[in-house]
C-alpha cells in the first residue's frame, strides 16, 4: 500500500504531465477507459484554471488575444501552478512571467498592464476602510497644514511604467475600439485604489508618486511636497484636490508646532 | 529644523485651502482634473468568478497543449501605434 505523500507525488506527476503513467488506483466507472478520462480531468484543472487568469487579467486577453492567452496561460500554469486553495489569491507573478517570456518580447508594456491588473485584485480583495472625509481638514488651523501626516488608504497601490501602460490598461477594459495609443508617448504612473465599494484606478499627475511614496513614509506633508517638486509639473494643489476626492487618504495627524518650521 | 523650504507653510496652507475650497465648492460630479485627462473612474473592470473548475467548461475544449509559440499575439496589441509604425515596440532590454 503506497503511502498518501507518494500517492499524492504520482497523482501531481500525473497531472501535469500528459505522458506519465495514469496514478494507481484510478478508475473510471467505464471500466477500461482510465486514462481518456484522467486526460479529461488534467485538461479541466488548467482549463479552469486559465479561467481564473483570464478573469484576473482581461486587459492581457484582449491585448493578444484569446487562442494565444490560453496557451500562454498553460505555460504559466506549469510554471506557477496554484499553492492556495484560494483562486482568489491566484494569479501573481503573471506580470513577471510576462516580462521574460519570449513570445511576448515584443510587447514589453504587457507586465506593467498585467501589473495594474493584479493591484486591481488586491485592492478588491483588500479589507474595508473609510476613506478620510476632506471635511476633517476644515477643523485644521492653516498654519498646521505644513506639519500634517496622512495616512494612505490600506488598499491602495502605486505603479510606475516607462509606458503608457494606464492607457493601454484602460483602453482594454473597455469595450469600446481601441483608441490609438502612442507607445513612444512616455511612461505614465497608475494609483489603484478601493476607498469604497468599487476600485478606482487612475493615472496620476506629475511628481504625484513621489509625493504619496514620500507621504506613506509618514513623512510630513510639506516634506512630500517637497520630495515631488523634483519633477517638472508638481502642482500640490491638484494633488491634494484629486486625493482627496478620490479617497486616497483614510486618516492624518498634526504635527503640534508644525508653523515653527519655517522662517 | 529651522531651514528655509521650497514649500514653506504658507505655500502648503494655501495650496490646501485651495484644494479643501474646491472640493466643497462643486459638487462631485464637476469637472475632475484627472478624469478630465485621463478618462472615467472605472467600475469594476472583472468580475471575479465565485467557483472557477466547478463547471464542466473545460470537458468540451481541450485546450491547446504543447507547443504554443507557433502562434502570434491576436488581439488589440497589434492596433497600437508605435514610433516605428504600428503594433510592436522593439524589447527594450539596452
Amino acid at each position: 500500500m503506497p503511502s498518501l505523500a507518494d500517492t499524492q507525488l504520482s497523482f501531481t506527476r500525473a497531472l501535469r504531465d500528459p505522458a506519465a503513467p495514469v496514478p494507481a488506483g484510478i478508475i473510471a466507472w467505464s471500466g477500461n477507459a482510465p486514462k481518456r478520462r484522467f486526460d479529461v480531468y488534467r485538461n479541466n484543472v488548467y482549463s479552469s484554471l486559465a479561467d481564473v487568469l483570464a478573469g484576473r487579467y482581461p486587459a492581457i486577453q484582449r491585448l493578444v488575444g484569446e487562442e494565444f492567452f490560453r496557451a500562454m496561460a498553460r505555460v504559466f500554469i506549469d510554471a506557477k501552478p496554484p499553492t492556495s486553495p484560494m483562486l482568489m489569491q491566484y494569479g501573481e507573478g503573471f506580470a513577471a512571467f510576462l516580462d521574460a517570456f519570449p513570445p511576448v518580447a515584443e510587447l514589453p508594456y504587457l507586465g506593467d498592464v498585467a501589473r495594474i491588473e493584479w493591484a486591481w485584485s488586491r485592492a478588491y480583495h483588500a479589507g474595508d476602510a473609510q476613506p478620510l472625509d476632506p471635511a476633517r481638514l476644515h477643523a485644521v488651523v492653516p498654519e498646521a497644514f505644513a506639519g500634517l501626516r496622512f495616512v494612505l488608504h490600506p488598499s491602495l497601490h502605486l505603479l510606475t511604467s516607462r509606458f503608457p501602460a494606464f492607457s493601454i490598461w484602460h483602453a482594454n477594459v473597455e469595450d469600446a475600439a481601441m483608441p490609438p495609443i502612442d507607445l513612444g508617448a512616455g511612461g505614465e504612473d497608475t494609483i489603484v485604489v478601493r476607498p469604497r465599494l468599487s476600485v478606482e484606478v487612475r493615472a496620476l499627475p506629475a511628481g504625484a508618486r513621489q509625493f504619496l511614496d514620500t507621504l506613506s513614509r509618514g513623512e510630513r506633508l510639506d516634506a512630500a511636497a517637497e520630495a515631488a517638486s523634483a519633477t517638472d509639473g508638481f502642482d500640490l494643489e491638484l494633488n491634494l484636490r484629486e486625493l482627496l476626492r478620490l479617497g486616497a487618504f483614510c486618516d492624518f495627524t498634526s504635527d503640534e508646532g508644525g508653523a515653527d518650521d519655517n522662517n | 529644523m529651522n531651514k528655509a523650504k521650497a514649500f514653506s507653510t504658507i505655500l502648503v496652507a494655501g495650496a490646501m485651502a485651495t484644494a479643501l475650497g474646491a472640493i466643497t465648492s462643486s459638487p462631485a460630479s464637476a469637472a475632475d482634473d484627472m478624469e478630465k485627462c485621463y478618462g472615467v473612474s472605472l467600475k469594476g473592470q472583472n468580475e471575479c468568478k465565485a467557483g472557477p473548475g466547478t463547471t464542466c467548461a473545460g470537458t468540451s475544449t481541450m485546450d491547446y497543449q504543447g507547443n504554443a509559440w507557433k502562434l502570434v499575439p491576436k488581439g488589440t496589441c497589434t492596433s497600437m501605434t508605435t514610433p516605428k509604425g504600428h503594433g510592436m515596440l522593439e524589447p527594450m532590454d539596452s
